[in-house]
């Protein structure tokens, strides 16, 4: 299996084959073998070269982290031969741009309208949770395309609040 | 010994008087709001009893409900927790009145230490040291210039009702002076509804530590040793400590009997605090006594030996207390971590949602106080105090390593947690020194460039994680639905074989 997996902003290129008593691994034409064990959802073992990895999987609506020890990686992770990922990759790089709760929360304000024109970056929806207020950003400079958030409404983590394009 | 006792509170602290209940052989009976349903303290409850809506106005600040339930379940006695119902001498006075006894202090000591002004007025009568300033709220910017000239600048501002930097001002000189008391009342009548607001000398990078007190009803009164609470965010305590670095054999029993005589001025009974500023010179000034239970009790709990919540019952029960002062001992250190669901990446920002995976440490000199678990939705109506971390060690050095150590081992995924920033304070020198005031924490988070952890090899690591993750656990690899954790389909293992194959 080949994927491209990009960690903190970099790009690697790993191939992994199964093989006696773990994997072969190639990560950017380094060879290692890795002994892997899913202890319980989202934990993985590693063994390489007798050292121990504890590695943690976090996934929230838009981001993939891993944890090695206490230390948090963005990962993102491609496989080259899987048609949906090469249809995100297309769309990631144009097009309309969900804005998405962070966290669950209640909506208190809308601050721009549908068709104004926003910066990247640009407050469009406040957000209260645990009495505190937080401003959900614009992903790129255009177009307010569409507002599904309403004042007052109770949102969950992940949900669709407005789009961008 | 009462025979059931209600518990006006959730969350951790609800868990730990729940756990002390038990322990005495007393039935602890919870409240719950809507969205508590499914928390920790209702399932580690004997009986439970819900009491209204989410909002706390609603369910854990109404009087009437809790008391309809202690009534309703026969409870002998409230226990309320911090926060919430437990500093209103109008709840402790309702108590009274309707036969049910409330752990704490009188209505009477309550309300004289609710008032900043009121308790400096009788604090001053008992001759306690605290910081030069009035003891009375302003009149008018006239006296209030009168004053700071007198006493010096910089002064500081603060409401008589106040609390976690409301209402609060520091001023340099007399050109501010007029407008930061102006905002400072307005303030102060929006937040407490009271616009009453006095004056203080500022002291320069104070340190901020407490004392802990504990009353019987039959006029003994102790002090249980020094609490350093300097490590703050925008005045709300981060991390705690005991003993303090600073305070040495002599001082600790100067303070403790300062303690004592604000304790006895107060008419106090039951568990409270002493709360100080420490300038650089270690003189040492009353702030304000805390009259309940607090969030940092652990730390004391673990170096002198004893359970304060069990004294609390015992006390309210109208037990004598079981030792002197010379008996109490203290012995070893202890360092506690307040987790909070907010986000170090995120100016701090409160972070509710569920939690999908939590890997807790244990160990030996680690104890956990919690109020979470794996699955949990952390609500978005509340404190956002999920549980708090304590290491016990013998001397400093071996609580601070073995707090690294259970912090290594904590992880909590599907919300973000201020985790990271006790391993940054942990691994700071100046921390490490001792050298800690309550501008600490602003000034290590404005260093941005504090070089963070040493980086190995581990972004290797993470991508063959990465990959091996989606090759061996891919029923969960999803993120695009948001679907987090629950039950999640996994896919038929047939589909997956043929999927695997063809990659080949």
């Amino acid at each position: 299996m080949v994927y491209e997996i990009t960690v903190d902003g970099k790009p690697h290129r790993l191939d992994l084959d199964k093989a006696e008593g773990g994997w072969e691994c190639r990560l950017d034409g380094r060879e290692i073998k890795v002994d892997a064990v899913v202890t319980r959802r989202d934990v993985l073992s590693m063994l390489i070269d007798g050292h121990s990895y504890e590695v943690k999987r976090e996934r929230t609506p838009t981001d993939l982290h891993m944890w090695v020890g206490s230390t948090r990686y963005g990962v993102e992770l491609r496989d080259p031969r899987s048609l949906q990922s090469r249809r995100t990759m297309a769309g990631d790089e144009k097009g309309p741009k969900k804005l998405v709760a962070p966290m669950p929360g209640r909506i208190v304000r809308v601050l721009v309208e549908e068709r104004s024109e926003v910066e990247a970056g640009q407050g469009i929806v406040v957000v209260e949770a645990m009495k505190m207020q937080n401003e959900i950003k614009s992903p790129k400079k255009g177009t307010v395309q569409k507002i599904l958030a309403a004042p007052g409404a109770a949102v969950n983590a992940g949900d669709v609040l407005a789009i961008v394009e | 010994m009462f025979k059931k006792i209600l518990i006006a509170n959730r969350g951790e602290i609800a868990v730990r008087v729940i756990r002390a209940c038990r322990e005495m052989g007393i039935t602890a009976v919870a409240v719950y709001s809507d969205v508590d349903r499914g928390s920790l303290h209702v399932s580690k409850a004997d009986e439970a009893y819900h009491i209204g809506p989410s909002p706390a106005a609603e369910s854990y600040l109404r009087m009437d409900k809790i008391l309809d339930v202690a009534k309703r379940s026969g409870a002998e006695a409230i226990h309320p927790g911090y926060g919430f119902l437990s500093e209103n001498s109008k709840f402790a006075q309702a108590c009274a009145d309707a036969g049910v006894k409330f752990i704490g202090p009188t209505p009477q000591s309550m309300e004289m230490m609710g008032s900043k002004t009121r308790a400096r007025q009788e604090m001053e009568k008992a001759g306690i040291p605290f910081v030069p300033g009035t003891s009375r709220g302003l009149s008018s910017p006239e006296e209030g210039e009168e004053v700071a000239e007198r006493i010096g600048y910089p002064v500081m501002l603060k409401a008589a009702a106040g609390g976690g930097g409301k209402g609060m001002r520091l001023v340099h000189s007399r050109e501010e002076l007029r407008s930061a008391l102006e905002s400072a009342q307005s303030e102060a009548l929006r937040s407490f509804g009271d616009s009453e607001v006095y004056i203080e000398k500022a002291i320069v990078n104070p340190r901020h530590i407490e004392m802990q007190v504990l009353a019987d009803e039959h006029g003994n009164t102790v002090w249980l040793g020094e609490r350093e609470c300097s490590i703050q965010r925008r005045h709300q305590k981060v991390l705690e400590e005991s003993p303090s670095p600073i305070v040495d054999p002599d001082m600790r029993r100067r303070m403790g009997e300062v303690a004592v005589r604000v304790a006895q001025a107060a008419n106090y009974t039951n568990a409270g605090t002493v709360e100080f500023l420490v300038d650089q010179q270690k003189n040492f000034y009353f702030l304000e006594m805390n009259t309940r239970l607090q969030v940092e009790h652990p730390v004391t709990e673990l170096i002198t030996g004893l359970d304060l919540v069990h004294l609390q019952i015992r006390i309210a029960n109208g037990e004598k207390l079981p030792f002197v002062q010379e008996e109490i001992r203290i012995r070893g250190h202890a360092i506690e971590c307040r987790i909070y669901a907010e986000d170090p990446d995120n100016n701090y920002f409160p972070s509710p949602g569920k939690i999908t995976r939590l890997l807790a440490p244990s160990g030996p000199g680690i104890r956990r106080d919690s109020g979470m678990y794996e699955g949990w939705n952390v609500p978005m109506d509340y404190d956002p105090l999920l549980a708090k971390l304590v290491s016990y060690g013998t001397d400093r050095q071996q609580a601070i390593m073995r707090l690294q150590r259970a912090l290594y081992e904590y992880f909590v995924a599907g919300i973000k947690t201020n985790i990271s920033l006790f391993r940054r304070i942990l691994r700071d020198a100046d921390f490490q020194a001792g050298k800690v005031d309550t501008g600490y924490l602003g000034r290590l988070l404005a260093n941005q460039n504090d070089g963070g952890p040493p980086q190995g090899p581990e972004p290797a690591i993470a991508a063959i994680a990465a990959g091996l993750f989606a090759v061996l656990d891919p029923a969960s690899s999803g993120n695009k639905d948001g679907n987090l954790g629950g039950i999640e389909s996994v896919p038929s293992r047939w589909k997956q074989k043929g999927r695997s194959e063809a990659l080949r």
